[in-house]
């Protein structure tokens, strides 16, 4: 059943949202999301909505597996639209007891649930074209500048990609050990939240145990390739901004220009 | 003998829906004999794993039922839990599911779960303990102390303790080194002996098996492709190796002297069986 | 004399003690050395001290008594420490656990990163390096979708990469099933034969100390035998009482000598062992 999260995952491809530059990426859905926090109107929110369509098309990414990635945050995207629902003022639609929806609040609840759904898509497009190694690339390379003021950037870096690194790995394992458990009697579905809260002390102790095992004999092998920090360092793959990075980058611009633009005439 | 477990028509397809979809278990059907010792053999991605997990209720079938004493196992989901403590399942690699502060608590676990009386579950933490050749000075000790082969045997005891009417083990000699192996394999075949229990053992190392059990259920390529007593299942050598898998050195060296004239039975699996056979015929050809 | 890649020099290393034991001594004057371009099998059982001996290897650890060199480089001496990894590269026990990036060609390219080559020359590396491993067609893979045997042949490609004079095993095949054992026994011996490139295989397997040119036994600490595998894997007594066991062959040869048949006891495979029977009871009739 873990094995349905796929958040953090990375789906091989050669198609032109694999080959963009991962700093171009990054730089995209930064600007994507800013965008859809600054659209208001059905317009502008068709806009993103075609863009994250193209988006999808471009990279070959199953539409299935990202609607899968809002799963683990479908209760958050439903509490907002609901707390939305019922707490904008505005023209009164139905009223009982103290609760009343409004016009405004269906459109905002609306809107609030699309722009979270879309946030997630948008930025899970990121990962799933992009190799967690080439994402912390691109990261390590745009906050470049900060290690003159001492950040340790490429420590921070490498950390992140060796957490992405292990995510599939320890998902597997936590299946391994609650089926043993399971095997054992061990009952994660009943009982009150303390009950349940119990449940998962023989999942989670031998999860960290491992993980502190493998944390070890990882960084041990890291020392036994050569690992000296960043220092020195060479690499396989070097960021070149291309032609299409360019091209794409002013598509998306012109995007948010328009989002921009209409927001400023309240549409 | 009557069946404890019957398996009919089993499939399990994972992912279904997905490009990744594909059949582990493919139309298995399959006896396990009361008190018998059955040796699963297959290698990696056999459909093995998935099939043994499918016998205790922790996977549910695609299509196909699993029988217990003649009941469909899924008959009452919500029961699917005294299944677990009937069939008990001892994983590959167990030693990475300890959890407790003491080697009697992990142990107790199980037990705990069935809901046992303390004075009860006491009796099961030290019977299983000396089953898997675990001191009693062991138990007040933290798991996370001992050695890899305590580790798991604790971890084995802690199945054990259930007192399952059937136990599988996947792989349970694997990693140890040569010593340990061969008293693990000792313990569990004097459990087999004492308490009578079934016992399914899962591995992928011909020997251990030839070694040990009654039967053998021979899998491929998600179905059952052999099954049989190891001697006609090792009759059957050549087909074992056209499949994949390894068969015994002694199997080998018997097939080899046929291969180069010598009249001998190909499905000779132990030293002293081939050791025999082989005197045998010097004898034979002495006196002639 | 032969050219000499690791030389130890009465080796002794114990591991800090827990509260109130004794320091647990796991390598006890331990005198040994490796010829450059063979293919060198340590055996012994959990706790014999085969592991904490191959960490000297690379400078994981650091002898407390004695000396370790490494292509004449003293592992003692810090300033040497990237060059001796460089040349003595290790493969552990847990695929899992070595494997650093997401992709296979990034984590074969992590060591050349490490040492600063540059870029173009990393890609040839790698490139060469999935090659003499057979895994070529796994370049874009993510690790965890490969079998364990392959996980343990991109942690050899990932050293390969390095371009070391010397590839310690420790272990790596515990965790196989048969069929990755084979491969990646398959490929170390290649790699040794075809590159020369000297293989420390750790191992508590009697079958993969056959394939070695020499085999050394460590128990207690020390080690107890080192000769061919033609001159030790026949000693049945001596391998048994330190907790190893000998090849099927081995005791069916033992046992038919005892039975009057003139064969001889180091016959390792298969092959030889059917021919030697085949001929003991030509010889007979």
């Amino acid at each position: 059943m873990l094995k349905d999260i796929t958040l953090g995952q990375f789906f091989p491809g050669t198609s032109l949202a694999h080959r963009l530059d991962p700093r171009t990426k990054i730089l995209l859905t930064v600007i994507y999301i800013v965008a859809l926090f600054c659209a208001e109107s059905f317009v502008s929110y068709g806009l993103m909505v075609a863009l994250l369509i193209t988006g999808v098309k471009v990279s070959g990414v199953a539409p299935k597996a990202l609607v899968k990635g809002l799963k683990p945050v479908i209760f958050i995207i439903c509490f907002t639209a609901v707390l939305n629902l019922f707490y904008t003022p505005g023209e009164i639609l139905v009223q009982f007891w103290v609760l009343k929806i409004t016009k405004e609040g269906i459109f905002t609840a609306f809107f609030m649930a699309l722009r979270i759904s879309m946030l997630i898509m948008g930025t899970f497009l990121l990962t799933y074209t992009t190799s967690p190694i080439a994402l912390t690339d691109g990261l390590e390379s745009l906050l470049g500048p900060l290690k003159k003021i001492k950040v340790p950037v490429h420590e921070l870096s490498m950390m992140m990609s060796i957490a992405l690194r292990f995510i599939p790995t320890l998902i597997e394992e936590t299946d391994k050990i609650m089926s043993a458990q399971r095997a054992r009697g061990a009952d994660f579905e009943s009982g009150n939240l303390l009950d349940r809260a119990k449940a998962l002390v023989p999942i989670l102790v031998p999860l960290f145990i491992s993980a502190f095992r493998r944390a070890d004999e990882l960084a041990v092998a890291m020392e036994c390739r050569c690992y000296h920090g960043g220092q020195g360092r060479t690499k396989l793959h070097v960021l070149h901004y291309q032609a299409k990075d360019y091209l794409v980058m002013a598509a998306y611009a012109a995007i948010l220009a328009a989002v921009l633009i209409l927001a400023r005439f309240g549409l | 003998m009557k069946p404890i477990i019957r398996v009919e028509n089993l499939t399990h397809t994972y992912g279904q829906d997905t490009p990744f979809c594909r059949s582990a278990v493919d139309g298995v059907s399959l006896d396990i004999m009361e008190g018998e010792f059955l040796g699963i053999i297959g290698h990696t991605g056999s459909g093995k794993s998935t099939l043994i997990q499918h016998l205790n209720g922790l996977l549910r079938p695609t299509s196909g039922t699993i029988y217990l004493d003649g009941r469909d196992i899924w008959a009452d989901p919500k029961k699917i839990r005294d299944v677990r403590f009937q069939v008990g399942l001892v994983f590959q690699y167990p030693e990475y599911q300890l959890f407790e502060e003491t080697v009697y608590k992990d142990i107790s676990f199980g037990p705990k779960n069935m809901g046992l009386s303390e004075q009860e579950i006491d009796r099961r933490v030290r019977d299983a303990a000396a089953f898997v050749g675990l001191d009693e000075g062991l138990l007040d000790k933290s798991p996370f102390e001992l050695s890899g082969g305590q580790k798991r045997r604790v971890a084995i005891a802690g199945v054990i303790a259930m007192e399952p009417r059937v136990l599988i083990l996947d792989e349970p000699s694997a990693g140890l080194d040569p010593a340990g192996r061969r008293s693990l394999l000792e313990n569990i075949r004097s459990y087999h002996r004492q308490k009578g229990t079934t016992v399914v053992m899962v591995s992928h190392s011909m020997d251990e098996v030839a070694e040990n059990v009654d039967r053998i259920i021979v899998l491929a390529d998600a179905g059952v492709v052999m099954s049989g007593t190891p001697h006609e299942v090792f009759s059957r050598a050549e087909e074992l190796v056209a499949v994949g898998l390894n068969v015994p050195q002694v199997t080998r060296v018997a097939m080899e002297l046929r291969r180069r004239g010598v009249e001998i039975d190909p499905a000779v699996y132990t030293v002293a069986e081939l050791r025999k056979a082989l005197s045998a015929l010097k004898g034979g050809k002495a006196s002639c | 004399m032969a050219d000499t890649i690791i030389k130890m020099e009465d080796l002794a290393f114990s591991y800090p003690a827990e509260e109130g034991n004794v320091p647990l001594a796991a390598l006890k004057g331990v005198s040994l050395s490796i010829e450059r371009g063979s293919f060198v099998a340590v055996l012994g059982h959990n706790g014999s001290g085969k592991s904490t001996l191959a960490k000297h290897m690379n400078a994981v650890l650091l002898p407390l008594g004695g000396k370790v060199w490494v292509d004449g480089m003293d592992t003692c001496d810090e300033n040497l420490l990237l060059e001796i990894r460089r040349r003595v590269g290790m493969v552990f026990q847990n695929p899992d656990n070595q494997i650093v990036a997401n992709v296979v060609e990034e984590d074969v390219a992590f060591g050349p990163e490490n040492l600063g080559v540059p870029t173009k020359e990393i890609r040839e590396r790698v490139d060469a390096a999935l090659k003499a491993v057979g895994m070529e067609d796994f370049v874009l893979q993510a690790p965890h979708h490969l079998s364990g045997g392959q996980k343990q042949r991109i942690a050899i490609a990932g050293i390969i990469a390095m371009e070391p004079a010397c590839i310690v095993l420790d272990e790596s095949t515990a965790m196989l099933d048969p069929s990755g054992r084979r491969e990646v026994l398959e490929t170390v011996q290649r790699l040794n034969r075809e590159k020369g490139i000297t293989i420390v295989l750790i191992t508590h397997h009697m079958d993969e100390a056959a394939l070695a040119d020499r085999v050394v036994v460590m128990d207690g600490g020390r080690a107890v035998m080192d000769g061919t595998p033609r001159e030790i894997l026949p000693r049945m007594e001596e391998l048994r009482a330190i907790g190893l066991d000998v090849p099927h062959t081995v005791e069916l040869l033992y046992g038919l000598r005892e039975d009057g048949f003139d064969v001889p006891v180091d016959a390792l495979s298969v092959e030889e062992c059917a021919g030697a029977i085949v001929a003991a009871l030509s010889a007979k009739a």
